[in-house]
Formats: structure tokens, sequence, C-alpha cells
């Protein structure tokens, strides 16, 4: 019995965010799927592990985590010394560290809200028999345009996002990246040389391959 | 997008200097940098440089949640006024601070920073010795428990919470106008969170435990704009959620931030 459970959809973004860290650890777990299409998600027992009834919930021993970035930061520093070091070089410099924290603030307000929307509209609608709507898709490209044109030079003067490692900031962009590079706003990323030499790394890295099957 | 569209929007604050804490010192901005000490003093006023300086409006939500962090650890700084009618922000010298082009940015020493939740934990961090805490001391436990809720704030509560103060009070600033169905849906979607909050703080006096921390600080700024329209009353309906914005909006340091605002 692992004492890691992970209440979740393996293919939703959060979820994977997670289980990529605990394969960048090399940590057993247990993923137990919540049925969403049952709305599983949106009742007892799921709502007592994440009353915002949102997939993952996270459990370690009796620890009950969500938040998917929360509980990618819990497993970094908790299992620190094991597998990928996913913390800055120097986990006690706490200016390295703020510099990271930047990266996953701009990941998860920046980065994300666009990038969210582009997948729901031109993947995960077709789902529920949904047409994808141009202008929503337009509308946002053109702001994942300028977040990515900064990441394009910043790239320029690291090789990842909060420096010359990889960490959470990368990894947290890795689950959503992977299903837009099966969407036209693929050419935002491949138009962009460092950002697209920079996707091209985390998205080849074995844990990322992992999570794909 | 919110904050954008705040800090795209807002008049630059007047400056109006009333107490004997602030000083004048030479700078290469139009406007002079004001020095905030979080006490005040009683000696006469030198010129000192302050290593923290902020740059932001005393106006945006973004920039009261980096200097509550600061009044909390009675840090000195020095606050120095962003332009955003004249769209500062959007250009250089600003960009080389935060190239996403939103304030605040902080600079400490030779570190500069931006993304005010990053800014704050970094404050907590940094200066975890002084003044008030603003991290449950302790295990990794609660340290994972208060990231829970600092995502929570920043994941559900403020994408909702910000477009009804949005909608409630910057509008109406610019002659737009408020649109009721906007902020009905939204309030609709805040109950939600609303109802969640009162559960938790049913069993926790605050969010991540008993003790006031940052993911409690980082609801201030949009709480205090939205207690002065009508969707306090979300808040006000509420026991446990009433009783918990009466305690953190009653803290000294965030009078000192809301003072700001009136000079």
């Amino acid at each position: 019995m692992a004492s890691i459970k992970v209440f979740g959809h393996a293919t939703t973004t959060s979820t994977r965010r997670v289980l990529l860290t605990l394969h960048e650890k090399n940590l057993d777990y247990e993923l137990v799927n919540v049925e969403l299409k049952d709305g599983e998600h949106k009742k007892e027992p799921f709502l007592s592990r994440n009353p915002f009834g949102q997939v993952p919930a996270f459990e370690d021993g009796d620890l009950k985590l969500f938040e998917s970035r929360a509980i990618t930061q819990y497993i970094a520093h908790r299992y620190e010394d094991q597998g990928t070091n996913l913390l800055p070089a120097d986990s006690k410099n706490i200016a390295q560290y703020a510099t990271m924290s930047i990266g996953m603030e701009v990941e998860a307000h920046q980065f994300d809200p666009a990038a969210s929307k582009l997948a729901w509209e031109q993947l995960f609608k077709h789902i529920y028999g949904l047409t994808t709507d141009q202008a929503v898709v337009a509308e946002q490209e053109a702001k994942l345009a300028k977040v990515l044109d900064v990441y394009e030079a910043r790239l320029k003067e690291f090789k990842y996002l909060a420096g010359e490692t990889f960490t959470l900031t990368d990894l947290h962009h890795i689950p959503v990246i992977q299903y837009l590079l099966g969407t036209p706003t693929k050419k935002l990323f491949t138009e962009r040389p460092r950002v697209n030499e920079w996707v091209a790394e985390i998205t080849k890295r074995p844990a990322s391959q992992k999570i794909l099957q | 997008m919110i904050t954008i569209l705040q800090s795209q929007l807002l008049p630059p604050p007047p400056i109006k200097l009333r107490h004997s804490s602030l000083l004048f010192s030479p700078s290469q901005h139009s406007r002079p940098n004001l020095k905030f000490t979080s006490k005040s003093s009683p000696s006469p006023p030198t010129i000192t440089m302050a290593s923290i300086k902020v740059h932001g409006v005393p106006m945006s939500t973004a920039t009261m949640r980096v200097l509550a962090a600061l009044y909390e650890k009675d840090l000195e700084f020095e606050l120095i006024p962003v332009d955003m009618r004249a769209g500062a922000h959007k250009q250089e010298p600003f960009l080389s601070l935060n190239p996403f082009g939103q304030i605040p940015a902080l600079q400490d020493g030779d570190l500069t920073l931006f993304e005010s939740r990053a800014i704050t934990e970094y404050i907590a961090d940094e200066y975890s010795e002084k003044g008030e805490k603003l991290m449950c001391p302790g295990c990794n436990k609660v340290k994972a428990l208060t990231k829970v809720w600092l995502n929570v704030e920043g994941q559900q509560f403020d994408p909702i919470a910000s477009k009804i103060a949005f909608e409630r009070i910057f509008k109406g600033m610019f002659g737009m106008t408020t649109d009721p169905a906007a902020v009905q849906e939204l309030e609709g979607k805040l109950v939600r969170v609303l109802d969640i909050y009162e559960a938790r703080l049913s069993k926790s006096e605050f969010l991540a435990c008993d003790c006031f921390t940052l993911a409690d600080l980082h609801h201030l700024p949009v709480i205090h704009y939205l207690m002065g329209t009508d969707s306090k009353a979300l808040f006000e309906s509420r026991p446990k959620v009433c009783e918990w914005v009466k305690k953190i909006t009653a803290r000294p340091a965030w009078a000192k931030v809301v003072d700001l605002q009136k000079q």
C-alpha cells in the first residue's frame, strides 16, 4: 500500500502536474480514479478531500492536500533528497527561491489562464460535442504570445525559467503544453527559437513521457 | 488582466506630505520618492536610503498586498510611485523590473522581484525573525496546508473577487458602467467560495491554521474594496467569515496600508 494517493483523473492537466512530480521523484503512489463524467468530483466523499470540487486531491499518510501547485511544492520539499531536485540548486538561498516563486506565479496567473482556455476550446470541448470558438482562440493566442515573448527573452539568458536547472517552475507548464502541441497553437512555441528548445527539453524528460501513457 | 486594467486606469496618486516620517530623496524619477518608516519617528528626519524599494501605487490591490507584508514585518521601505496614467509600467525603465509590465515590483539591495505573492513570500522568508509571523512556524504539514490556502486565494477567490471590485468600483472611476448581470453572475460564484471559507473557518481560526498567515493577508486588498460596496453583504451574512474579515482588517499593519491611500 503506497502511503501516497492521488485522487484525480490521469487526463487532466492538474492531475498530471502532480503525477509528473511524483515520477520525477521516483515515488510510489496509487492513482485513485475520480470519474469526472459522473460528476464524482462534485459529490461526497470527494468534496471532503477538496471542498472546491476539483481534481486532484492528495494524501501522504495522514496529510491531506489539494490545489496541484501546493501539492507539487509539498512533494518537492518533503522528498527533497530523492530523485530529481525540483527546487533551485541552493534551496536554502531565499533569493534563488524567490526567483523560482516568481516563475510559479507567472505560470499560474499569466501563462495558464490563456493556455488552459486554448486547450479547452481546441481539444476538450470536442469531447463534449461543443464547437471551438475561434474568436476566443484568437484572443487567448494573442495573450499567450505576449507571455511567450517574455519567456523567449528570459530563456536567452537562462537555460530554464528559474535559472540553469529544471525546477517546479518549468514542470508546472508541461501538462498543458503537451496538449497545445497537438493544436494549431503549437506555432506560438515553434516560432520562438529558445521557447521551442525549452519545450523540446522539458517534454522529452522520461517523467514527461510517462504521464502520457 | 484585472490588475492590468486597474493599473492602467488609475490616476497617479497625489503626494501630500504631512508626516515627519516622510522624507524626500533625490531621484531620477520625475516624482520624489517617499520613504515610509513603519513607526512614526520623533527624531529629526535624516536622508537615508532604504534597501527595500517598492515600485507601485497605494490604490493597486497587488501593491497593497506587498505593503501589508512590509508593515507586518516592521520593515523600512521606499514607495516609488509609477505613473500609470502615462503608461510608465509598460515602458522602460519599469519593464526591466517586471517584463510583464505590471505593478508592483520590489527591489531589495540588488535583488529584483515581481508578482505580489512571490514578493510577500520572500518577505516572510527573508525577514522571518522580524515583526509579525506570516507563516505558521513548525512542521512540513503546516507549511503544506498554508500553500494549499495560498493557492486557494490565488486560484479560486481572487479571479472572481477582483472582477467584482473592477465592476463595482474601478469601472466607475473611468466613466464605464457597472454591468449588473456580470456582478450577479460573479457574486453567484463568490458565495460558493465563501461557503467553503465559512466551513473552513469553523474548524480553524484563520485559513491555513490557527495563526494569521500570508494566506489570510493576500485577501486583504480586494476584501477591503468589496467591503465598501453592496458585496459586503456576502461576507457579513456568514458569521465565521464576517468574524475573520473583522479580525484581519483590524490589524495595525493593514490600517497603515489603508492610510497610505488617503495621502
